[in-house]
């Protein structure tokens, strides 16, 4: 059973509508039946601070990622998933998060490669809820498990990887959505990041830089759709039939960018390179682009 | 070597189930104390590693005894946590014990099956810049 769409007129404006809920309709909707809230943050302690009353908290890392192999969990442990914390295919998902909803969007994704209809993210995410003074508890919810059914990850429709890239160098649009600083290769990580074993700096070929806080307002909600038009159709010029391809360092903000080019602006072939500049920028023979230096190799 | 009282909270963490161990985490995260009168944050040094506003103040007294500060928001309860673990492992030791405390002192802590290697890697940041204030105050 799904719920109720949320019919806010500053959603109607999205290509998908559906895709996205206010703080003022999730306050309203706590603990309708069939609705599910999941908290997925960077901060990995955030969640037990306190959260939205009912949320369960999503893990990128221990829930999302499998343990040993750098890939998302396989369908059964996914399903495991799902079930403990009560979802069925039927429920709808609200993911909210810190940090703009990076990780909340990335656990949108990963659940979208598993093929969950209804997932949703919570516009502006965790740091708009607070700042609106709405209720949060540390009580953590023990919802009856459910027998979620083992189904396919579909790693081809919305998900590249390296061959993928390589093959679409010169035939597609790539998007780099990390800093400009990332992009040109003065840095390997984020600004004030530390280091995480990247060797070698700059971007892949003919990839654009469109940093993805540029699809976000201060208030970590979604800039209007003509705003986003502005950026990514008449300044970029992408097409919503375009085959895109994001990335970023370790795929998270590149989720971000995926869920506006796909969910916000209607784009229908939207991949998100996941392995992004950590698998890139360690990988053997890959050509590089950085400013000042011509493509190697 | 790792100093007893950080030794302690080591083993503490590794000895403690799995799904305990976030939760103790965040026991230290609260009991960070926080800054004493006198200290201001825009005074002491930024761990520009940390990603979230966090800051680390040393004081080396005539015994040679490490006094820690630090200061750290609500909304970064990991990298409170790696301070309260810090605060109560380092806090009071002398220059030699903070010096020779290894840098990846936290690998037995059986965090990193639950924290990623970028994320976990601040704890290290912090012994870092804690060290480099200690070196800068005696020498």
């Amino acid at each position: 059973m799904s719920v109720a769409l949320d019919p806010a007129p500053v959603l109607s404006q999205f290509a998908h509508p559906e895709r996205l809920v206010t703080t003022e309709w999730l306050a309203e909707h706590l603990g309708d039946p069939g609705l599910v809230v999941a908290e997925s943050d960077e901060d990995v302690l955030l969640y037990d601070t306190g959260h939205i009353p009912g949320a369960v908290k999503i893990d990128w890392h221990t829930d999302l990622n499998d343990p040993v192999a750098r890939d998302y969990v396989d369908p059964e442990a996914f399903a495991d998933l799902m079930s403990r914390k009560g979802i069925t295919p039927d429920t709808t998902i609200v993911f909210y998060g810190d940090n703009f909803n990076w990780w909340a969007a990335y656990a949108l994704w990963v659940c979208s490669l598993f093929g969950h209809a209804d997932v949703r993210l919570l516009d502006g995410g965790r740091a708009k809820w607070l700042a609106e003074g709405r209720p949060t508890t540390t009580d953590v919810p023990a919802p009856a498990r459910t027998d979620y059914p083992v189904t396919p990850r579909d790693d081809t429709s919305i998900r590249a990887f390296k061959d993928d890239v390589l093959g679409h160098i010169g035939n597609g649009p790539l998007v780099d959505v990390r800093s400009p600083g990332e992009y040109s290769g003065e840095l390997t990580h984020m600004p004030d990041y530390p280091q995480e074993g990247t060797l070698r700096a700059g971007h892949i070929p003919s990839a654009r830089n469109v940093p993805w806080k540029r699809a976000a307002n201060d208030d970590g909600t979604f800039r209007s759709v003509d705003e986003l038009n502005a950026i990514y159709r008449d300044e970029q010029g992408l097409s919503p039939g375009d085959d895109v391809v994001a990335y970023c360092r370790i795929g998270e903000r590149s989720s971000h960018t995926w869920f506006v080019l796909t969910h916000l602006l209607g784009f229908e072939n939207v991949r998100n390179y996941d392995g992004s500049w950590c698998e890139w920028g360690n990988a053997v023979r890959v050509p590089i682009e950085k400013p000042g230096h011509p493509v190697r190799p | 070597m790792i100093p007893p009282a950080l030794q302690e909270i080591v083993d503490e963490f590794a000895t403690m189930p799995k799904e305990m161990r976030l939760p103790l985490l965040l026991d230290y995260a609260n009991g960070l104390p926080p800054l004493p009168d006198g200290f201001d944050s825009s005074e002491m040094q930024r761990v520009a590693e940390c990603q979230t506003p966090f800051f680390v103040a040393v004081e080396v007294d005539a015994d040679r005894r490490v006094s820690l500060f630090f200061d750290a928001p609500p909304e970064a309860p990991t990298t409170r946590g790696y301070a309260g673990v810090l605060a109560e492992g380092l806090d009071g030791q002398d220059v030699d014990a903070v010096l020779g405390t290894p840098a990846a002192f936290f690998t037995g802590m059986g965090l990193s099956e639950l924290i990623s290697p970028l994320r976990l890697r601040g704890m290290g940041a912090i012994l870092a810049a804690i060290k480099r204030q200690v070196v800068a105050q005696t020498t």
